[in-house]
């Protein structure tokens, strides 16, 4: 009997020994590169403690892929006996660590070290190490049915790309900023100031111009002609798909969902996403890292904006995309999306904590207007009943921007003005309502803060 | 004399291009102010300014993408009729009887690719400081054409008319009923009600002005159609006329005056 949901084919096999293939070659090319810059590397006294030329390391290294590329060629025809896999342990091991704690702590986590360790990061021999483990990361998960059905779906790949684009471009970033910073720092001139004289607009730019067309549109053909844009049954109004999603680049503000409601997730944040975006160039009084890279120089920017996109927005379109399954429930890469999974969803209202497990006397449970009372009444009521949660919004929003302002950020207060100090500080208070939201959830259960479903009203 | 140098010589070439062939110091100046096509360029330009380490050459690809998407956009149109008796079968015919077929391929890997290019465009000018004076205000046009982009791959994920279509399209729909106010079911719409009248109702709410119909229906379809394929286009042009002109006014793409 054959399994329908074959972690290996023969396909599949083949088609990994390509990757394989050109991760080979590239890291052949690596070690060409290695062996001109004629660097060398201490091996660990466990191996001899010499000195051994890195490129010799490479080359070793180029030709165990080599040897595994040429292994999927030749033994694709026995896919059941094959060995070159992710062991079912390993699979079930991080499939368990898997769940949106641990994936939202764990984005965040490696977004500090990558500013924190930045000036390893930047080291070539470092970001190309990176590189090869997460491929390979990549081309070993491909060995799972599961993995495959999510990451190889046909509209998923631009994601995928984005992912390792997004990174390749943030290491940029820091390799410039580290190497302005140095420079700044021992007062050499800027990169961006050095051999900066004027060139003609053509040649110079019309023709990388042009060959930027050229490829781009050589690539859009090649990626058109192996990938055939999906298309699923014709539509139908009565049966819903699950898990239903939004399109791809929604689908951080979907993950939203869970924490905030609709009005607060799909109204009311995106339009402070824009209103925020608009506002920056008025806001970043910093006259400072005009038209070079740096970090030093604009540190409190940089963050808070590579905060907000890398593990606010990018990290939870990964999430959304590659890990919410049916019902929007979690699912590790390697788990199969089961409709019947259970979550055990018992949170509760900051009103219900207050009223039912706070306050002993009111035992019997959160007040409601007698019945038969007017409209003003129950308004009232339902007042009594929230106040703890209006409360803290309240001093959330309108007390703590001006208790930043005489502590942390008095500094920012004086130089901002009154007003242009209100709206960042409002910005970044709303920027940080979803990380605190994520933890109290996670920590208290915490459904709504204010709950007044009369209304629609719930935070 | 060569062929080539016969031709630029004709009277027609020398109708068309207003310039002589740019092989010289001075015609390659004068090439760049005297082509539509070139004009928008300057003449010359810092070096660091064109370097790919530095620019990314995001914006410049978003641009190259929304050409592409417009031209094989147009090309699609030929084939597709917004209805809901032909959408859907119009899309399965391009991908198994028509010649062009993969411009169908093209402009939605084309649609996807513009989304991240722009987000890299943003990042890159954000980590440039390049939206600081005299540049804040293209920044903002900037952000508008982000929200542009996204709407049009928006607009255009229903036109397939496949589950996947309308689905997308009913969950990210679902969230204007819960604009406060303006939605049916969001904070405060109760409220605004005339003697008793509910006027925000599901038939008059911001998700019934988006899809011209209590649900995705043939209305949504034509609705999407129209600001997929003209209304957005239109304004995105603008915008990216003034954004360009911007650049050029505001001394290049980043540095103070």
């Amino acid at each position: 009997m054959s399994n329908p949901y074959p972690d290996l084919t023969p396909s599949v096999i083949f088609g990994l020994g390509w990757i394989y293939m050109i991760l080979f070659l590239l890291n052949i090319g690596w070690t060409v590169r290695s062996y001109k810059s004629k660097q060398h590397v201490r091996l660990p006294a466990l191996l001899g403690g010499m000195d051994v030329p890195t490129a010799g390391l490479w080359a070793l290294y180029a030709v165990m892929l080599g040897i595994v590329a040429v292994a999927h060629f030749t033994g694709s025809n026995r896919p059941e006996s094959f060995l070159l896999r992710m062991p079912l342990g390993a699979k079930m091991a991080i499939d368990s660590l898997a769940n949106p704690v641990k994936y939202f702590t764990l984005s965040v986590v490696l977004f500090v070290a990558v500013v924190y360790y930045r000036k390893q990061l930047v080291k070539p021999h470092v970001a190309w190490t990176l590189l090869n483990l997460s491929l390979i990361f990549m081309a070993v998960s491909l060995t799972d049915w599961d993995f495959r059905q999510i990451v190889g779906k046909p509209d998923n790949v631009p994601i995928v790309a984005m992912l390792f684009i997004v990174a390749f471009f943030t290491w940029l970033y820091f390799k410039r900023a580290v190497d302005n910073d140095e420079r700044i720092a021992a007062g050499r001139p800027l990169y961006e100031q050095e051999d900066n004289e004027k060139v003609l607009v053509w040649p110079d730019l019309v023709y990388t111009e042009l060959i930027c067309m050229v490829v781009l549109t050589a690539v859009l053909v090649v990626w058109g002609i192996l990938l055939q844009a999906p298309l699923e049954e014709p539509a139908s109004s009565v049966k819903t798909p699950n898990p239903s999603k939004a399109p791809w680049y929604f689908l951080g503000l979907q993950e939203m969902l869970v924490y905030y409601d609709p009005w607060l997730a799909g109204v009311v944040f995106p339009s402070i996403i824009l209103v925020g975006l608009m506002a920056l160039p008025y806001i970043d009084f910093n006259k400072k890292g005009n038209g070079y890279y740096t970090f030093n120089e604009r540190k409190f920017a940089i963050l808070t904006f590579m905060f907000g996109f890398l593990p606010l927005w990018v990290a939870m379109i990964i999430l959304g995309t590659f890990l919410r399954g049916p019902n929007w429930n979690f699912f590790g890469i390697y788990e199969y999306w089961d409709v019947h999974k259970l979550e055990a969803l018992n949170n509760v209202n900051l009103s219900e904590l207050f009223w039912l497990k706070w306050v002993p006397s009111s035992a019997q449970g959160l007040p409601v207007a007698p019945a038969g009372a007017d409209e003003g009444t129950k308004f009232l009521v339902i007042l009594y009943r929230e106040w703890l949660g209006l409360v803290l919004t309240i001093v959330y929003v309108a007390v703590l921007p001006g208790i930043l302002a005489a502590t942390i950020f008095r500094n920012f207060f004086y130089r901002m003005g009154f007003i242009r100090y209100m709206v960042f500080s409002n910005l970044l208070l709303m920027m940080a309502a979803l990380p605190i939201k994520m933890v109290l959830r996670w920590a208290f259960n915490l459904k709504y803060i204010v709950a007044i479903p009369e209304y629609f009203f719930n935070i | 004399m060569s062929v080539g140098d016969y031709i630029r010589e004709s009277q027609i070439w020398k109708s068309i291009f207003r310039h002589p062939a740019p092989v010289d110091r001075r015609n390659r100046i004068v090439v760049m102010l005297t082509n539509f096509f070139l004009h928008l360029h300057p003449v010359s330009i810092k070096k660091q300014g064109i370097a790919l380490s530095y620019t990314w050459c995001m914006g410049g690809i978003t641009f190259f993408l929304f050409l592409v998407e417009t031209i094989t956009g147009v090309m699609l149109m030929f084939y597709y009729r917004p209805t809901l008796e032909w959408a859907f079968n119009d899309i399965l015919a391009l991908r198994d009887v028509r010649t062009l077929g993969i411009m169908r391929e093209i402009h939605r890997w084309g649609a996807h690719a513009m989304v991240i290019t722009v987000w890299l465009h943003m990042y890159r000018v954000f980590l440039t400081g390049s939206y600081k004076p005299p540049r804040e205000f293209n920044w903002v046009i900037g952000v508008l054409l982000l929200v542009l982009t996204l709407l049009l791959s928006f607009t255009g994920y229903l036109l397939p008319w496949d589950q996947l279509a309308i689905w997308a399209i009913t969950v990210g729909s679902n969230m204007a009923r819960a604009t406060p106010f303006l939605g049916y079911e969001g904070p405060g719409a109760q409220l605004l009600n005339v003697g008793g009248f509910d006027l925000i109702t599901s038939g008059s709410d911001a998700r019934f002005l988006l899809l011209g119909s209590r649900f995705v229906g043939e209305d949504t379809l034509n609705r999407f159609y129209i600001l997929h394929c003209v209304a957005i286009p239109l304004v995105v042009s603008l915008l990216i006329a003034i954004h360009f002109w911007r650049v050029r006014k505001d001394g290049g793409i980043s540095q103070p005056l």
